[in-house]
C-alpha cells in the first residue's frame, strides 16, 4: 500500500458547553490514500461531519480539538499548524463540499467571480487567466455554456448545478483530498445519481482522495472502496465495501443493514433497531451501543470495547467471544411480531 | 386487550361504511398558484403545482405518491383534504363531493380525514404539551367529556409507542422519531379512516425511520386505515404501498400495483427515478439510466409531455413535444402516461 | 443505637432549619444552593422591615389619613411580606419539584434570562423603581406639592434632610421624583399595554387571514408609521387638553402599528409552519387557532419590543413633560421637575440633575432587560 494521504489519529473533538461537554468526535482514526474513496456512515449525530470540520480546523469554540488528536497530511501535522498555513490548506490541499447547495454559495456574487476567488487567493492567479480556469472548471463539472454561466448568480441555478458549481469551486486548486459531506442529500435521487457519477469520474480523472460522507448506506455501497461505520463519536467498524456490506461484523452496521429499506425487494417487516442515540453528553458506559444492541451481555454494559489498528476491525466483544453471537436481529424481530 | 379507541372506531367504520366504491376519489384536480409581482400583486404567471391529477383510493389500501420534490405531492395531499381548493376538478370523499360540504359538513370530514407531516420539528406547536394538544382535539370535536379524555390520551400515546408520562412534555424534549409519533396520535385523536401522511419518514434516521414506517403498517392493520402515503423515496414505497403513483411535474406518469411497478416499470421516468435509487446490495455493478438536464419549473413547464425534455427514450419524436399523453389504462390494471408504450 | 441516635438528631437539625427558613425568608432557597433567589427575598424581606421600622408613624397613620396612596402603600408593604414569605415557605415545605412534568419554553427562556447578569440587575432596578414609587408615601415625610415657608426653604442643596435638595418654591426633590417616577412609569406600562394588545391582535389577524384583509390593515399601519409621531402628538395634545389620560391614550394609539408589524411578520411564517396546517385539518376554528396556537409563539418578539418600547415610552413622555404638554405642574413628573430646574440649572443643579438621573436609570434599566429577553427568548438557541 502506498504512504497514506491523510492520517487522522485519535481525533477527539469536544464542545464545552454551558450544559456540559459535548463529545461529538470521540476518539477517531482513519487513513485515506490517493486515489481512494473512504466512505464515512452513521446516522446523524454521530459526529461526521464535526469530523470533517476538525480536519481543517474549522471547529469553533466553545468546540476544541483535544489534545493527543492527530491530523497530518502526507508528513504534515495539521493539528500543529499556525492560522495562516491552515488557510493555505483549505480549499486548496484539502477541499470541503456541504451538504446545502443553497446555503454554501454566495448570493451576492456571480458564480465565476467565486470559482476565481480561491484560485486568487491560493495561486495568486491573474482575473483573465483565473476567469479562464473557472470556466474550464464547470465544464469539466458538467455545466454546459460554462464561459455564460460563469455570470450568473446562484440563484439562477437549480440545486443541482449549484452542487456542481460547488464541487467546480472546491476542485479549482487541484485538492489532493475533497471532503464531501453529505453533498446529495439535500438533491432528488436522479440528481445524486449524477453527482455521484461526477465525482467518481472526476476522482478517476485528478487522482485526488475523496472522503466521501453520507448517512446513506446505498450511496456509500455505491461510491467508496473502504468504509467505516461511525457510531456515538466513534468508529465501530471498518473494512473495505465489499466486506462491510457482504458481512457485517458489528451488530450496529448488522442493524443499520437490516433497517434500510431495498428497493430491490419487498421485505415482509422492516427490522428496527429500538431506541434512539443517547444525547452525546452523556454516552452509556461500557459499549455506546450496548442499550439497544440485541447481543448485550454484561461485559458490554461495564468495559469498553477497543477497536483494533487493522483495516478489517470492529469495535466490539464479540470479537472475543464469538460464540455470543446468536439470536440478534431475527429474534429481536420476532419478539416485536408478537 | 381492545381498548376503547378500538371499539369506536370499529363500530364507526361499520355505520359509514353504508356506500361502496373508493374510499377517495380525485378526478382533473387542478392547482395552479398565481406569480404576483409588484406592488399591486399583478399577476406576473402562474406555478402549474398539479396540473390535472386522476386516481382513486380503495378502503383499506395504501396509495403510494412519489416524484421528486416540486412535482406537487404534498399539493396534491392538501387538495384531497380540502387544506387547499382547486383551481379545478374535484375530490369525492365516501361518495361526497368535498366541495358540496358546508361548515358543519366541512367540520364532520376533517374527523374522518387526517395528515400526518414530514418535519418532526415543524408539526409540532412548541408552546403546547403533547398532553394540551390532544386534549385539545379530542375536546373540540367532543370526542371526550372531561372525565375520560385523560384516559384517551394514555390510550393514544401507548398506541403510537408513547408513554402515559409523556403527556406532560413539550415538543422539544423529545427526539424526532418521537415527534413523529406525537404527529400520528395527533391525526389518530380523531378517529380518522383515511389518513394523508406526507413523507411522514423522510426526516428520520434509517433505524428510526424503520420503527416509525412499522408503527404505520399496525396502525393501517389496527383501525382499518386508508392511506395516502407520499414519499420521494422509492425503497420505502415498495415496503409499505399496494399501489403506486409516479408524478412528474404536476402529472400522474404511471399508476399502478405497486410489485407489477417495481418489477416492470413501463414509464421511461419510472424506470429512471429506479434505476437511480442507490442500494446496499447492488454496490457498484448496476446499470443506471441516465437522465440529461434537471426537472422543468412548474412556472414554465415545457409543451407536450412534461418528461419530454428528459426523455432517454429512443423513439422519443415530434408528438412528443407537442401532444400531452393521456394517462391511459393498459392490461393488467396498469395506468401510464406516454405516447411509446 | 447509635444509628437512631443519628437520625433523630437530624430529624430535630431539620426542625430547627424548618423553623428557621419559616421564620427567615430566603433561608430555604439558601440552604438549596440557590444563592440569587435567597439573598433577594433576604434583602426584599429586610428592606419592607426596614421602612416599616423607620416609618411606623406613617404607617401607622394610614388608617387616619383616609388618603388612597396610603393604602396602596400599606398593601404593597403587606403584600410584599406575604410574598417572600409565601415563595420560602413553598420552597421548604412545598413538594419538590416532579421530574415528569415537562419544561416548557417559557422555563427555559427565564433560565436563560437568569444566566444573563446585566438583564438580571436590571431587573432588579426595575423592581425596585416599582415598589419604591408604590411606597412613597412611607419613604418620604414631605408632600409633594406643600409649599412651606419658600424664603427659608428655597434651593436648599442636598442634604440629610432633603436627600436630593429643595426646588425653587422650596419643595423636596427627592419627594417629588419618587411622585413623579408613577407618574412616568404609569403612563409607560398602560401606553405600552394598549400598544401591545392593539398591535398584537391587528397583527395577527392581518398575517393569519392575508389578502384583502392584510392589505387593507397593513397600508394604515403604513400610513400611521410614516407619520411624523411628535407632530401627531403635539397636534392631538393641543387640540384636546394635555392630561395623563390624553397622553396616555396618544401614545398607546400611536405605538401599536410598530408592534402590528412585528406580529404580522412573525405570524406569516408560522401560518406556514406545519403545526398550524394541522389545526386546520384537524377543523378548529380560526380564533382558536390565531388565539392558541400562533400568538403564544409571537410573544417572545412582543416582549421584547413593550420592554424596548416602555424605555422609550418614558423618554417621550419626559420630552412632552419638558414641552409642558403632558401632566401640568404642580402634579410632578420627571419630565416637569426637570424643565422647573431648567432655569436655575447653575445656582441649582441639583433640581434638573437627579430627576434626570431617574430617567437615565430607568430607560437603561428596561433596555436591559429587553435585550436580555431577545437573547433568552430567541428561538434560534433552542433545538
Ligand atoms: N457548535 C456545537 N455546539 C455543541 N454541540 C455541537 C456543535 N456542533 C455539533 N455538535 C454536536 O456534535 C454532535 C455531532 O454532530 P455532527 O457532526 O453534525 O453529526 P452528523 O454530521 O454525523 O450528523 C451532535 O450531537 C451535535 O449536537
Ligand atoms: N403556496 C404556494 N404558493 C406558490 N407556489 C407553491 C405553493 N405551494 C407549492 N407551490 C409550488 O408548487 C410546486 C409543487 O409543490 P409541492 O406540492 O410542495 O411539491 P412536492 O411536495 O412534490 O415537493 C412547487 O414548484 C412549489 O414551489
Ligand atoms: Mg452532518
Ligand atoms: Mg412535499
Amino acid at each position: 500500500m502506498s504512504a497514506p494521504l491523510l492520517r487522522v489519529e485519535n481525533l477527539r473533538t469536544y464542545f464545552h458547553t454551558a450544559e456540559g461537554v459535548v463529545r461529538a468526535v470521540d476518539g477517531v482514526s482513519f487513513t485515506l490514500g490517493p486515489g481512494e474513496t473512504l466512505g464515512i456512515v452513521g446516522e446523524s449525530g454521530c459526529g461526521k461531519t464535526v469530523a470533517c470540520l476538525s480536519i481543517l480546523r474549522l471547529i469553533d469554540p466553545p468546540g476544541r480539538i483535544e489534545p493527543d488528536s492527530r491530523i497530518s497530511l502526507r508528513d504534515r501535522d495539521l493539528t500543529a499548524a499556525s492560522e495562516g498555513e491552515m488557510r493555505s490548506v483549505r480549499g486548496n490541499e484539502i477541499s470541503m463540499i456541504f451538504q446545502e447547495p443553497m446555503t454554501s454559495l454566495n448570493p451576492v456574487w456571480t458564480i465565476g467571480d467565486q470559482i476565481a476567488e480561491a484560485l486568487r487567493t491560493h495561486r495568486s492567479a491573474r482575473p483573465a487567466e483565473a476567469r479562464r480556469r473557472a470556466a474550464e472548471m464547470l465544464r469539466l463539472v458538467g455545466i454546459p455554456n460554462p464561459e455564460q454561466r460563469l455570470d450568473e448568480y446562484p440563484h439562477q441555478f437549480s440545486g443541482g448545478m449549484r452542487q456542481r458549481a460547488m464541487i467546480a469551486m472546491a476542485l479549482a486548486c487541484d485538492p489532493s483530498v475533497l471532503i464531501a459531506d453529505e453533498p446529495t442529500t439535500a438533491l432528488d435521487v436522479t440528481i445524486q445519481a449524477e453527482i455521484l457519477d461526477l465525482l467518481a469520474r472526476l476522482q478517476e480523472q485528478l487522482g485526488m482522495g475523496l472522503i466521501f460522507v453520507s448517512h446513506d448506506l446505498g450511496i456509500i455501497a455505491q461510491i467508496a472502496d473502504r468504509v467505516i461505520v461511525m457510531y456515538a463519536g466513534q468508529v465501530v467498524e471498518s473494512g473495505t465495501a465489499d466486506e462491510l456490506f457482504g458481512r457485517p461484523r458489528h451488530p450496529y452496521s448488522e442493524g443499520l443493514l437490516r433497517a434500510t429499506p431495498r428497493v430491490g425487494r419487498r421485505m415482509r417487516r422492516l427490522s428496527v433497531i429500538p431506541g434512539s442515540v443517547a444525547s452525546p453528553k452523556r454516552w452509556p458506559p461500557g459499549c455506546r451501543f450496548h442499550p439497544r444492541c440485541p447481543y448485550a451481555w454484561s461485559r458490554c454494559r461495564e468495559d469498553v470495547p477497543p477497536l483494533p489498528g487493522e483495516a478489517r476491525a470492529s469495535r466490539c466483544w464479540l470479537e472475543e467471544e464469538p460464540a455470543r453471537r446468536t439470536g440478534g436481529w431475527d429474534e429481536l424481530a420476532l419478539a416485536e411480531d408478537h | 386487550m381492545a381498548s376503547d379507541i378500538d371499539r369506536r372506531a370499529s363500530a364507526e367504520r361499520s355505520a359509514a361504511g353504508t356506500t361502496h366504491g373508493p374510499l377517495v376519489l380525485v378526478e382533473g384536480l387542478v392547482k395552479h398558484f398565481p406569480i404576483r409581482t409588484g406592488l399591486l400583486g399583478r399577476e406576473a404567471g402562474r406555478v402549474h403545482a398539479v396540473d390535472g391529477v386522476s386516481f382513486e383510493i380503495q378502503r383499506g389500501e395504501t396509495l403510494a405518491l412519489v416524484g421528486e420534490s416540486g412535482c406537487g405531492k404534498t399539493t396534491t395531499g392538501r387538495l384531497l383534504l380540502w387544506l387547499l381548493e382547486p383551481t379545478a376538478g374535484r375530490v369525492v370523499f365516501d361518495g361526497q363531493d368535498v366541495s358540496s360540504f358546508d361548515r358543519l359538513g366541512l367540520r364532520a370530514f376533517r374527523r374522518r380525514a387526517q395528515i400526518i407531516f414530514q418535519d418532526p420539528f415543524g408539526s409540532l406547536n412548541p408552546r403546547m404539551t403533547v398532553g394540551s394538544v390532544l386534549r385539545e382535539v379530542l375536546q373540540v370535536h367532543g370526542i371526550a367529556r372531561r372525565g375520560t379524555a385523560e384516559r384517551q390520551i394514555s390510550e393514544l400515546l401507548d398506541a403510537v409507542g408513547l408513554h402515559a408520562d409523556d403527556a406532560s412534555k413539550y415538543p422539544h424534549e423529545f427526539s424526532g422519531g418521537q415527534r413523529q409519533r406525537i404527529g400520528i396520535a395527533r391525526a389518530l385523536a380523531v378517529q380518522p379512516e383515511f389518513v394523508v401522511a406526507d413523507e411522514p419518514v423522510s426526516a428520520l434516521d434509517v433505524s428510526v425511520q424503520a420503527q416509525v414506517l412499522n408503527l404505520l403498517v399496525d396502525l393501517q392493520r389496527r383501525f382499518s386505515l386508508t392511506y395516502l402515503f407520499i414519499t420521494h423515496d422509492l425503497s420505502v414505497v415498495r415496503q409499505i404501498a399496494d399501489r403506486v403513483a409516479v408524478m412528474y411535474l404536476g402529472r400522474v406518469v404511471e399508476l399502478r400495483d405497486c410489485e407489477a411497478l417495481f418489477q416492470g416499470p413501463l414509464h421511461p421516468y419510472t424506470q429512471a427515478l429506479l434505476s437511480a435509487v442507490p442500494d446496499p446490495e447492488a454496490g457498484t455493478d448496476r446499470q443506471r439510466i441516465a437522465l440529461s438536464g434537471e426537472v422543468a419549473s412548474p412556472a414554465n413547464p415545457p409543451p407536450g409531455c412534461p418528461f419530454h425534455p428528459r426523455c432517454p427514450h429512443p423513439g422519443k419524436d415530434e408528438t412528443c413535444s407537442c401532444v400531452v399523453p393521456p394517462l391511459r389504462a393498459l392490461n393488467g390494471g396498469a395506468q401510464a402516461a406516454c405516447h411509446k408504450i | 443505637m447509635n444509628e437512631a441516635s443519628g437520625r433523630a438528631e437530624d430529624r430535630a437539625d431539620g426542625g430547627r432549619a424548618l423553623t428557621a427558613a419559616a421564620f427567615i425568608p430566603g433561608l430555604a432557597h439558601l440552604r438549596r444552593g440557590r444563592r440569587r433567589a435567597g439573598l433577594s427575598l433576604l434583602g426584599l424581606a429586610l428592606a419592607m422591615l426596614a421602612v416599616l421600622a423607620f416609618s411606623f408613624d406613617r404607617v401607622a397613620s394610614t388608617f387616619t389619613a383616609g388618603r388612597v396612596d396610603y393604602w396602596v402603600a400599606m398593601l404593597t408593604l403587606a403584600g410584599t411580606l406575604a410574598a417572600a414569605w409565601g415563595v420560602s415557605l413553598r420552597a421548604e415545605w412545598g413538594r419538590p419539584r416532579q421530574r415528569a412534568e415537562g419544561t416548557s419554553q417559557w422555563a427555559i427562556a427565564w433560565r436563560e434570562f437568569n444566566r444573563n447578569r446585566v438583564a438580571v440587575l436590571g431587573l432588579f432596578l426595575m423592581c425596585g423603581l416599582y415598589l419604591a414609587t408604590l411606597l412613597a408615601p412611607y419613604l418620604t415625610s414631605y408632600e409633594p406639592n406643600a409649599i412651606g415657608d419658600i424664603a427659608a426653604t428655597r434651593h436648599l442643596p442636598p442634604s440629610l434632610d432633603h436627600l436630593m435638595g429643595t426646588d425653587k418654591f422650596g419643595r423636596d426633590v427627592f419627594t417629588r421624583v419618587l411622585y413623579g417616577a408613577r407618574i412616568s412609569l404609569s403612563i409607560g406600562f398602560v401606553a405600552v399595554s394598549i400598544s401591545v394588545t392593539l398591535g398584537t391582535v391587528v397583527g395577527a389577524v392581518s398575517g393569519y387571514f392575508g389578502g384583502a384583509v392584510d392589505t387593507v390593515l397593513m397600508r394604515f399601519v403604513d400610513m400611521l408609521i410614516s407619520f411624523p409621531r411628535l407632530v401627531l402628538l403635539i397636534t392631538v395634545i393641543a387640540l384636546f387638553e394635555p392630561s395623563i389620560f390624553t397622553v396616555i391614550v396618544v401614545l398607546g394609539l400611536t405605538l401599536w402599528p410598530a408592534t402590528a408589524r412585528i406580529v404580522r411578520g412573525e405570524v406569516l411564517s408560522l401560518r406556514e409552519r406545519e403545526f398550524v396546517e394541522a389545526a386546520r385539518a384537524l377543523g378548529l376554528a380560526s380564533p382558536r387557532i390565531i388565539f392558541r396556537h400562533i400568538v403564544p409563539n409571537v410573544l417572545g418578539p412582543v416582549i421584547v419590543a413593550a420592554t424596548l418600547g416602555l424605555g422609550n415610552i418614558i423618554l417621550i413622555e419626559a420630552g412632552l413633560s419638558f414641552l409642558g404638554l403632558s401632566v401640568q405642574p404642580p402634579t410632578p413628573s420627571w419630565g416637569n421637575i426637570i424643565d422647573g430646574g431648567r432655569e436655575y440649572l447653575v445656582q441649582a443643579w441639583w433640581v434638573s440633575t437627579f430627576p434626570g438621573l431617574a430617567i437615565v436609570v430607568t430607560v437603561v434599566a428596561f433596555n436591559l432587560i429587553g435585550d436580555g429577553l431577545r437573547d433568552a427568548l430567541d428561538p434560534r438557541l433552542r433545538i
